[in-house]
C-alpha cells in the first residue's frame, strides 16, 4: 500500500514537473471527457423530458384504466358501478386513483354560451398524468365539498373569457337552463398551438351540479377509471378488476387496458448508444494523442529512467511508475472534464430546451462515473505502452556519457 | 556527522566480509569472434578501502563498473557483494542490492535536471527503504557532509560542476551503501572542482566509506589507498 501511494506521489510529481506537456495532452481527453459526460448526462436529462412528456398524455407507469359500457336498458345504474369502483379501490389499497371522464358542457362565455371540453377528474389525477399549474393552483381533496364548482382551465378558456391571469377572482357561469357560477382556481397551458378552450373539473362536483341531458338512458357515458400502480402488480390486478367489477354491475362490457407497451424512454435505445459512440471516438483521438506524447516523452526521459533503475528502482517499478503518470494525469483531465459537463449541464436552460421539466434530475452520478471510468480507462490504456518501452530501457545504455 | 554516521555501521567494519568480491569473474560479448571484455578476474576490497581501477579507454573499466554495480551479469564466475553471491540473484533482488548497497557517482552527474538538489538526494532514498518520515533529514544531512545545504532548493542546471558532482556524491552515501562506486567523477570538472570532489572522497574515505573509483586519470588514480590497473580486460594490482 505504502509503494503504491509512493508510486502516486511519485506520478504526480513527474506531472506537476512536466505541466505544458501534461496540458497538452490532457486538454482533448478533459474535452472528451467533458463531451461523454455531458452527452450521458444531457440524455438523461432529455429522456427525463420525454417521460415527463409521456406521463402528461398517457399517465405515469404503470397506469391502469377500467373502462364500463352499459350494454342496455337492464344494465345497472351508474351508480352501482360507482360503488364498486370505490369498493375495489379500498379492497386492493390503491393510493393514487382517478376518475377521469371527457365531456362537453356548456359554459356561458361574453360571447354566448359554448360547449366546452371538459374533463371531470378526482385531484389525484393532477400527480398521475404530471398536470403543471402556471397559475393558481390544482385541485386538492377539500375542494370536493366546495359550496360552488372549481376549475382549472387551459390559457384557450381564459382567453376567450376575456382574462389574461387569475390576478382578480375569476368566475364563469356552468351549465345552461340552470347555470351555476363556478370559480376558476388554476391555469395550465394549452396543450398544442391553437388549442380549443378547455377545463378540469372535479366529477363529484361536477355530477352535483350539472347533469347532461343525454346522460340519462341508454349508453350513458360513464368515467374511466385511472389508477397508477406498481409494475408487478399489473398483471395480477387487471383481470381481477374486470371480473370483479364485471360481475358487480350486471350489463356493462367492462375493459381494461395499460399503458405499459407505450411506456419507456424514447432516448434509452439507439440514440443514447449513438451519443455515446460520438464521445467514446472523441476520448479515443484524445487517448491516441496522450500515447503519442507519453512514447515522446519516455524516450526523452530514457536517461533519467536509467538513472532509478541504478538507484535501485525495479522494472515493475518503473513500469507503474510511467503507468501511473499517464492514468492521474488522465484522472485529473477526466475531474476537469466532468466539472465542465457539470457547468454546461448546469447552465442548460433545461426548462426551455426539453419542454418544462417538472422534476429536473439532478446532474446523474452515472455520467459522472462513467466519465471517470473513460478517463481512468484511456489512461491506463495509454499508459501501457510508454511503460512497457520505459521497463525495455537497457540501464547501462541509459546511463552511458 | 560523519558518514559512518550515515552508514550506521563504523564499528563493524573490520570484521566483516569483503565488500566486493570478485572470484573468476569475465565478462564475454557474443560477435565474430566474442569480445573478451573482461578476461577471469579476482578482486577483493575490504571494507573502509579506497580503492581505483585505472585504465586506458576500451581496456574494460566500464565493464568492470557495470558488473559491480550489478547493472550487468558476469558469463562467467561469480561477484559476492558484502558476502552474498549475486550470480543467482534475479531482477527484483539485484535491483534491491543497488538501493541498499551500491551507490553511484556518474562523470556525467546525471542528476535530474527538472528537480532540485534536495529532490535529487532523496530520490536514493525512495528506493532503498528508508522510512519516509526520515527521508528529507537524512537528505539534508548528507548534503551538508558534502557542503551542499545552501543549495537545497536549487535546480542542478544552475549549479556548477563540482557542485553537481558533489550533489551526485550526496546522493550516493545518502541511503548508506556499503560501496560508493564512481565513475570517472572527475572527467567532467575543471582542476579545481576536481580536486574538491577528490577531497571529498579522502575525507570519506577518513571517516570510513568504501569506495571504488575508476578512472583513466592517473593523477585522480592517486589520490586511492590501493590502485589496480586495467588493460585488455586483465586487472594487474599496482604495488
Amino acid at each position: 500500500m505504502t509503494g503504491f501511494v509512493g508510486a502516486l506521489v511519485e506520478a504526480w510529481d513527474e506531472l506537476r514537473i512536466h505541466k505544458l506537456r501534461v496540458l497538452l495532452a490532457l486538454i482533448g481527453v478533459a474535452v472528451a471527457v467533458a463531451a461523454i459526460t455531458g452527452v450521458t448526462a444531457a440524455v438523461q436529462m432529455l429522456s427525463q423530458a420525454y417521460q415527463e412528456q409521456f406521463d402528461r398524455d398517457m399517465g405515469r407507469q404503470v397506469t391502469v384504466a377500467v373502462d364500463a359500457w352499459a350494454q342496455g336498458e337492464q344494465s345497472a345504474p351508474p351508480a352501482a358501478l360507482a360503488t364498486e369502483y370505490a369498493r375495489v379501490l379500498e379492497r386492493y389499497d390503491i393510493t393514487w386513483a382517478s376518475r377521469d371522464l371527457a365531456t362537453q358542457v356548456p359554459f356561458r362565455f361574453p360571447d354566448g354560451t359554448r360547449p366546452t371540453e371538459v374533463r371531470a377528474v378526482d385531484p389525484d389525477l393532477g400527480t398521475m398524468q404530471r398536470i403543471q399549474v402556471v397559475e393558481g393552483r390544482w385541485f386538492d381533496d377539500a375542494d370536493v365539498d366546495a359550496l360552488a364548482p372549481l376549475l382549472v382551465v387551459n390559457r384557450a378558456f381564459l382567453d376567450r373569457l376575456g382574462a389574461s391571469d387569475l390576478s382578480e377572482p375569476l368566475t364563469v357561469q356552468l351549465g345552461d337552463v340552470t347555470p351555476v357560477r363556478s370559480r376558476v382556481v388554476g391555469l395550465v397551458e394549452d396543450r398544442w398551438r391553437g388549442a380549443p378552450p378547455e377545463a378540469y373539473v372535479l366529477y363529484d362536483q361536477l355530477t352535483r351540479w350539472y347533469t347532461p341531458d343525454a346522460a340519462a338512458g341508454f349508453y350513458q357515458p360513464a368515467p374511466t377509471l385511472k389508477m397508477w400502480v406498481p409494475p408487478e402488480i399489473v398483471d395480477d390486478l387487471t383481470p381481477r378488476l374486470r371480473s370483479e367489477i364485471g360481475a358487480a354491475v350486471p350489463g356493462w362490457e367492462v375493459g381494461t387496458y395499460d399503458n405499459r407497451s407505450t411506456g419507456g424512454a424514447a432516448l434509452d435505445g439507439a440514440t443514447r448508444w449513438v451519443a455515446l459512440g460520438v464521445g467514446a471516438f472523441a476520448l479515443l483521438l484524445g487517448g491516441l494523442g496522450l500515447v503519442n506524447i507519453a512514447l515522446v516523452t519516455v524516450r526523452y526521459r530514457i536517461r533519467e529512467i536509467g538513472i532509478r533503475r541504478s538507484f535501485g528502482a525495479t522494472s515493475g517499478r518503473v513500469f507503474v511508475g510511467v503507468l501511473l503518470e499517464s492514468v492521474v494525469a488522465t484522472v485529473v483531465a477526466g475531474l476537469v472534464g466532468v466539472v465542465l459537463a457539470v457547468a454546461a449541464v448546469k447552465a442548460i436552460p433545461a426548462d426551455v430546451m426539453f419542454g418544462g421539466l417538472q422534476d429536473r434530475p439532478p446532474f446523474p452520478v452515472s455520467a459522472a462515473l462513467i466519465g471517470m471510468a473513460c478517463a481512468t480507462g484511456v489512461g491506463a490504456l495509454a499508459g501501457i505502452l510508454p511503460a512497457t518501452v520505459a521497463v525495455r530501457v537497457k540501464v547501462i545504455d541509459a546511463i552511458r556519457y | 556527522m560523519t558518514v559512518l554516521d550515515l552508514l550506521g555501521a563504523a564499528e563493524e567494519v573490520h570484521d566483516r566480509a569483503p565488500v566486493v568480491e570478485l572470484r573468476g569473474v569475465t565478462r564475454q560479448f557474443p560477435g565474430d569472434p566474442p569480445v573478451h571484455a573482461l578476461h577471469p578476474t579476482d578482486l577483493t576490497v575490504r571494507a573502509g578501502e579506497y580503492l581505483s581501477v585505472v585504465g586506458p579507454s576500451g581496456s574494460g573499466k566500464s565493464t568492470l563498473l557495470h558488473l559491480l554495480g550489478l547493472l550487468d551479469s558476469p558469463t562467467d564466475g561469480e561477484y559476492l557483494l558484502d558476502g552474498r553471491p549475486t550470480s543467482g540473484a534475479g531482477e527484483r533482488e539485484r535491483a534491491a542490492l543497488r538501493a541498499t548497497r551500491i551507490g553511484f557517482v556518474f562523470q556525467a552527474f546525471h542528476l535530474l535536471p527538472h528537480r532540485t538538489v534536495l529532490e535529487n538526494v532523496l530520490l536514493a532514498t525512495v528506493y532503498s527503504g528508508v522510512p519516509r518520515a526520515e527521508r528529507r533529514e537524512r537528505a539534508v544531512a548528507a548534503l551538508e557532509r558534502v557542503g551542499l545545504a545552501h543549495r537545497l532548493d536549487f535546480l542542478p542546471t544552475v549549479l556548477s560542476g563540482g557542485e553537481r558532482q558533489r550533489t551526485a556524491v550526496a546522493r550516493a552515501v545518502v541511503a548508506r551503501p556499503a560501496v560508493l562506486l564512481a565513475d570517472e567523477p572527475t572527467g567532467n570538472l575543471d582542476s579545481a572542482s576536481s580536486e574538491s570532489v577528490l577531497a571529498l572522497f579522502d575525507e570519506l574515505h577518513a571517516e570510513g566509506l568504501t569506495l571504488l573509483v575508476i578512472t583513466h586519470d592517473d593523477e585522480v588514480s592517486a589520490r586511492a589507498q590501493r590502485r589496480v590497473r586495467i588493460a585488455d580486460g586483465r586487472l594487474q594490482e599496482i604495488a
